[in-house]
C-alpha cells in the first residue's frame, strides 16, 4: 500500500497555516493574468473559491447545471454558519471548535485541517457581513447567535432558516462583481461530463450543453471541483433533485482517489416518507432542537393506537411520553449529534415504538410554546413551522411535528491532501465534494463554514502555490489529442444509453438503487446486508445498461439523458460506499456495523485498527479498486469514547 | 384523485407552442405539483411520448428554479409559495388544470414550460452586489446595525429570483425583483458606498432586457412566493430618482 502524502506543513498545530502562509510560492499579478482556472460549481465552495481567484488576477471559468449560479444546493441551507467569534463570551475559542469538531467527527478527520477550519471560521463571518448578508441581529445592532447539536457554546450565526440563501446570494454577488469585471465567465445549464489530463495534469473539462446537446471543450492550468456531495444515491435525500456525484465519479476514474465513501450523514430531522410517488425529503433545520422536545409513547400500545389515528398524541399525558433522547443522553439531551439521534429514532421505530407510518418520532414545540409564548417560536422558527405546514397539513403549533432521518450530507468524498489537491496534480476539491474535515460525522452548521473557508481562505493560497510552477506551461488548445479521446468516449457513451430503448425509467432504476441502498448501507449496517448489497448493486447495472429507456434525442434539451448519466455514476458510486462500509469493522459517526456495539448499544469505535482514511483507487471497469491507507495521527486530541450522557 | 390536464408544449424558442391535453386517474393529494408531472412524465416516457420539460431542483421553495403558471396565476392558488410547494391536495377530484411558461418577452420560453430567465442574472451582474475583496472585511460587529433595518433587509433579500413577479404582471415589469434586490442593500450600512452606482447602472440593465414598466398593478406582490413587499419598489424609485439627480444625468 502506498502512503499518502498529506503535505501538513512542519511546527505545532496552532502556527502550521500561518507557517504555510508565510512560506507558499506565491504568483505576481501580472503572471496571474497569463493562468486560466476552470471552477466546475457555484455553491458556496464554488462562488467563493471562483470569486476570490478571480479578485486574484486569473482568469476563471465557472460552471453549473442548474439556470443561474445563485441556484446551487447550498440555497437550501437553513439553520447557520459556525464560527469562533465567542460574541456570547461563552467560553468559545479556536481550539474549542477545532475540538468539537474532531469529537463530532468521532476522530477520524485530519487535525491540522480541522484546525485552520476553526482558525479562519470567524474571517468568514467578517467577509459575510461586509457583502450584505443580513445575519439575525440583537436589539443592540450586533449579531445573533444561537446553539446547534454536538456544542455546548453558542457559536452558530444565522439569517432565520435561510442561513444557505443569504451566504450563497453574498458569494454570488462577490462572483457578479468579477464577471463585470470580466475576470470570470459563468457557462450556466451545463453538465460536466469528464476531466481532461495532459501530460498527467488536470488540463481542462468537456461539458454537453443542456440546451443544445452540444459537447463542449474547455482548457485550463488547474481545474477545481465544487459539486457538491453524492447523497441522491440514495434516491430520497434532503438533496436538491439535481445533486450528482458525477464530477467526483469521473474525477476517480481519472487517478483521484475517493476517501471514507461509507461516511454519509442521516440527518434525524427530516420529513417522513409518505408514499412511492415521493420525490424527496425535507429537512426541518437541526436548530428545532434547540426548543423541540423528541419522543415517542413509552407504551407499544399507544404508538399502535395513534398509528392508527385512534388517538392523539396531546392526549398522552408526561407520563405516558418518551422523551428518549434525554433519557438516554442527559447532558446533551436534544442537542446529540445527528448520528447519535438518528440511530436512536431508528431504533425506536424498529422496536415498534414509531408513529405515523410507523417511521416516525414526534419534535413537540408545546413545552416551548408554554414556557416562551406562541410568538417567541414564531419569531424563531416561523418559517420552518410554515414549511412543515404546506407540506404536511398539519399546523406544528397544535400537533407536534413528525419526523425521521433522511440522507443528508456526505462526509466521505475526492482525498485531498491539506493544499486541498486530489491524487491527480492541478485536479483541487473544495466544499462537500472533498473528505477533508468532518470525519466520519459533520456537526450541523459546519458545511457552510467549510464550503467558504475553502473558498475565500484557503484555496486562493494553495492554488497559487501549485500555479506558481506552471507560470511556463502554455495554454492549451481544445485540439490536442486527450480532448479528441475524451470527447470520443463521451459520445460513445451517450449514443450507447440513447440506443439501450429498454423498458425501465431512468428514474423506477434510481428508487430501485435508492432502495438498496437505504436497506443495505443505510443508517445501520451488517456484514450480511453490505455483502447483499454487493451481490445485487452489479445486477442492477447490469439491468441499467440492458433495459433503461431513455425518450428523445441526444442534441437538444433532453433532461432525462442528464439523469441516465448521472444514475450510471450512482450506480458504480453505490458499490464503492458498500465496499468501503465492508472493510470498515468498527462503528464511528455515520458509519454504524450492528456487529460493533457497545452493551448499551453505542457505537464501537475500534481506534487501534480503524484510525485510518480509506482512500480508493480506480483500477478499471471490472478489476476490484485498491484501497489506500492514510494513518489519521493525532498531536494534540487526546482520543475518547465520544460520550453525550 | 382524477386530474385532467392542458400543458403547453413547445418544442423551441422560434416553433409555435399549443395546449395538449393530458389526463392521470390516481394521483394522491399527498403528492406535490412537480410530483404529479414526474407521475405524468413516466407515464410519456413509456408510451414512448416526449415527456414534459419543466425547472425545478430543490423542490423546497428556495432555489427559484421551479415556476409554472397553474390555472392563471404565478405559482397556483396557494399564496406564498413555490410551485414545488404545491400539493395536489388544493385541487379537487376531476379538476382540469391549465399548466403554461412564464410569459414574458425578456423570459424566451426554451422547451415546453422551460424559460430563459437569464435577464435577471445579467441584472445583477450589472451591480446587485458590494465591492469588498476575501480577506479585506473589517471585524463584523465593529458596525452595528439596526435591527429594524436588518430585519427588512433580510425580508427583502428572501427573493428567490424566480420571475413569478414579471409572469403575474401585465407589463411584465421586473421592479418588485430589481427593487428587492435594491431595497436589500440599500438598507445596509455595508451597501452605501456604491449606493448610487447600484441603482442607476441595475435599472438601466433592466430596461435594456426589454421588462415593462410598473403599473401599480400589485399583481407581483400578490403572486411572490415569499410574499416580498411593493414598498421595495418605492423604495428603488426613490433612490433612483435621488441618485439621477445627484449624477446629473438625464
Ligand atoms: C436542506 C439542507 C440544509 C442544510 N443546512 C445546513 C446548515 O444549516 N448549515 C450547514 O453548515 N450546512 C447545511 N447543509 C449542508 C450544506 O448546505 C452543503 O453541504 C453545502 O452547501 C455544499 O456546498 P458546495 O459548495 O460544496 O456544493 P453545492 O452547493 O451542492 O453546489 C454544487 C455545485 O456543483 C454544480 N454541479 C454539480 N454537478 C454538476 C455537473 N455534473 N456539472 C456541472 N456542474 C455541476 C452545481 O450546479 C452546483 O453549482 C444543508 C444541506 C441541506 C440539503
Ligand atoms: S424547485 Fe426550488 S423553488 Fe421550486
Amino acid at each position: 500500500m502506498t502512503k499518502l502524502d498529506a503535505k501538513i506543513p512542519e511546527g505545532p498545530l496552532a502556527k502550521k497555516w500561518t507557517r504555510f502562509r508565510n512560506t507558499c510560492k506565491l504568483v505576481n499579478p501580472a503572471n496571474k493574468r497569463k493562468l486560466d482556472i476552470i471552477v466546475v460549481g457555484t455553491g458556496l465552495g464554488g462562488a467563493s473559491a471562483a470569486a476570490s481567484l478571480a479578485e486574484l488576477g486569473y482568469n476563471v471559468k465557472v460552471f453549473c447545471y442548474q439556470d443561474s449560479p445563485r441556484r446551487a444546493h447550498s440555497i437550501a441551507a437553513q439553520g447557520g454558519i459556525n464560527a469562533t467569534k465567542n460574541y456570547p463570551n461563552d467560553g468559545d475559542s479556536i481550539y474549542r471548535l477545532f475540538y468539537d469538531t474532531i469529537k463530532g467527527g468521532d476522530y477520524r478527520s485530519r487535525e491540522a485541517n480541522v484546525y485552520r477550519l476553526a482558525e479562519v471560521s470567524s474571517n468568514i463571518i467578517d467577509q459575510a457581513v461586509a457583502q450584505g448578508v443580513p445575519f439575525a441581529r440583537e436589539y443592540g445592532g450586533l449579531l445573533d447567535n444561537r446553539s446547534f447539536g454536538g456544542a455546548q457554546v453558542s457559536r452558530t450565526f444565522y439569517a432565520k432558516g435561510q442561513t444557505g440563501q443569504q451566504l450563497l446570494l453574498g458569494a454570488y454577488g462577490s462572483l457578479n462583481r468579477q464577471v463585470h469585471q470580466g475576470k470570470v465567465k459563468v457557462y450556466a445549464r451545463r453538465d460536466m461530463l469528464d476531466i481532461v489530463l495532459h501530460q498527467g495534469k488536470a488540463r481542462g473539462i468537456i461539458t454537453r450543453n443542456l440546451i443544445t446537446g452540444e459537447i463542449e471543450r474547455h482548457t485550463a492550468h488547474a481545474v477545481v471541483l465544487a459539486t457538491g456531495g453524492y447523497g441522491n444515491v440514495y434516491f430520497l435525500s434532503t438533496y436538491a433533485m439535481g445533486a450528482n456525484g458525477s464530477p467526483a465519479w469521473k474525477a476517480y476514474k481519472k487517478g483521484a482517489y475517493f476517501a471514507n465513501p461509507a461516511f454519509v450523514q442521516i440527518h434525524p430531522t427530516c420529513m417522513p416518507v409518505k408514499g412511492e410517488h415521493q420525490s424527496k425529503l425535507t429537512l426541518m433545520s437541526e436548530s428545532l432542537r434547540n426548543d423541540g422536545r423528541i419522543w415517542v409513547p413509552k407504551k407499544k400500545e399507544d404508538a399502535e393506537k395513534l398509528r392508527k389515528g385512534e388517538i392523539s398524541p396531546n392526549d398522552l399525558g408526561e407520563e405516558e411520553r418518551d422523551y428518549y433522547l434525554e433519557r438516554r443522553y442527559p447532558a446533551f439531551g436534544n442537542l446529540v449529534p445527528r448520528d447519535v439521534a438518528s440511530r436512536a429514532a431508528k431504533e425506536r421505530c424498529d422496536n415498534g415504538f414509531g408513529v405515523g407510518t410507523g417511521q416516525a418520532v414526534y419534535l413537540d414545540f408545546r413545552d416551548a410554546i408554554n414556557r416562551m409564548g406562541k410568538e417567541a417560536v414564531e419569531a424563531k422558527y416561523g418559517n420552518l413551522f410554515e414549511i412543515y405546514k404546506k407540506i404536511n397539513d398539519e399546523n406544528p403549533y397544535e400537533v407536534p411535528m413528525k419526523i425521521f432521518p433522511a440522507t443528508h450530507y456526505t462526509m466521505g468524498g475526492l482525498w485531498v491532501d491539506y493544499h486541498l489537491q486530489t491524487t491527480v496534480p492541478g485536479l483541487f476539491a473544495v466544499g462537500e465534494v472533498n473528505f477533508s474535515d468532518h470525519g466520519a460525522n459533520r456537526l450541523g452548521a459546519s458545511a457552510l463554514m467549510q464550503g467558504l473557508a475553502d473558498g475565500y481562505f484557503v484555496l486562493p493560497y494553495t492554488l497559487s502555490n501549485y500555479l506558481s510552477d506552471e507560470l511556463h506551461t502554455p495554454r492549451l488548445t481544445t485540439k490536442e489529442k486527450e480532448f479528441d479521446e475524451v470527447e470520443e468516449q463521451i459520445n460513445e457513451r451517450l449514443e450507447k444509453l440513447m440506443n439501450i430503448k429498454g423498458s425501465q425509467t431512468v428514474d423506477a432504476i434510481h428508487k430501485r438503487l435508492g432502495h438498496i441502498m437505504w436497506d443495505h448501507v443505510g443508517m445501520s449496517r451488517t456484514k450480511e446486508s453490505l455483502e447483499e448489497a454487493l451481490k445485487m448493486l452489479p445486477e442492477l447495472r447490469k439491468e441499467f445498461w440492458n433495459d433503461v429507456k431513455i425518450p428523445g434525442h441526444q442534441h437538444g434539451v433532453n433532461p432525462e439523458l442528464m439523469k441516465a448519466g448521472w444514475v450510471a455514476d450512482f450506480l458504480e458510486l453505490g458499490e464503492l460506499i458498500a465496499r468501503d462500509a465492508l472493510q470498515r469493522e468498527e462503528s464511528c459517526g455515520g458509519h454504524f456495523r450492528q456487529e460493533y456495539q457497545t452493551e448499551e448499544g453505542e457505537a464501537l469505535r475500534r481506534d487501534d485498527e480503524y484510525s485510518f482514511v480509506g482512500a480508493w483507487e480506480y483500477k478499471g471497469d471490472d478489476q476490484k479498486p485498491e484501497m489506500h491507507k492514510e494513518d489519521i495521527v493525532y498531536e494534540v486530541t487526546e482520543r475518547k469514547t465520544r460520550s453525550y450522557k | 384523485m382524477k386530474i385532467k390536464l392542458k400543458i403547453w408544449r413547445q418544442e423551441n424558442a422560434t416553433a409555435k407552442g399549443k395546449f395538449v391535453k393530458y389526463q392521470l386517474d390516481d394521483v394522491s393529494p399527498d403528492s406535490s405539483f412537480l410530483e404529479m408531472l414526474d407521475e405524468l412524465n413516466q407515464d410519456l416516457i413509456q408510451k414512448d411520448d416526449d415527456p414534459v420539460v419543466f425547472d425545478h431542483d430543490c423542490r423546497e421553495g428556495i432555489c427559484g428554479t421551479c415556476g409554472l403558471y397553474i390555472n392563471g396565476r404565478a405559482h397556483g392558488p396557494q399564496k406564498g409559495s413555490a410551485t414545488c410547494q404545491l400539493h395536489m391536495r388544493s385541487f379537487k377530484d376531476g379538476d382540469t388544470i391549465t399548466v403554461e411558461p412564464w410569459r414574458a418577452k425578456a423570459f424566451p420560453v426554451i422547451k415546453d414550460l422551460m424559460v430563459d430567465r437569464s435577464a435577471f442574472d445579467r441584472i445583477m451582474v450589472s451591480g446587485g452586489y458590494i465591492s469588498i475583496n476575501a480577506g479585506s472585511a473589517p471585524e463584523a460587529n465593529n458596525m452595528p446595525v439596526r435591527k429594524e433595518n436588518a430585519d427588512m433587509a433580510f425580508d427583502a433579500a428572501t427573493c428567490i429570483g424566480c420571475g413569478a413577479c414579471v409572469a403575474a404582471c401585465p407589463n411584465a415589469s421586473a421592479m418588485l425583483f430589481v427593487g428587492a434586490k435594491i431595497s436589500h442593500l440599500a438598507l445596509l450600512p455595508q451597501g452605501q458606498p456604491e449606493a448610487e452606482e447600484r441603482v442607476l447602472e441595475m435599472v438601466n440593465q433592466m430596461d435594456l432586457e426589454g421588462f415593462g414598466n410598473c403599473s401599480n398593478n400589485y399583481s407581483c406582490e400578490a403572486e411572490c412566493p415569499k410574499e416580498i413587499s411593493v414598498g421595495n419598489i418605492a423604495r428603488m424609485n426613490a433612490q433612483f430618482f435621488g441618485a439621477k439627480l445627484k449624477s446629473g444625468k438625464k
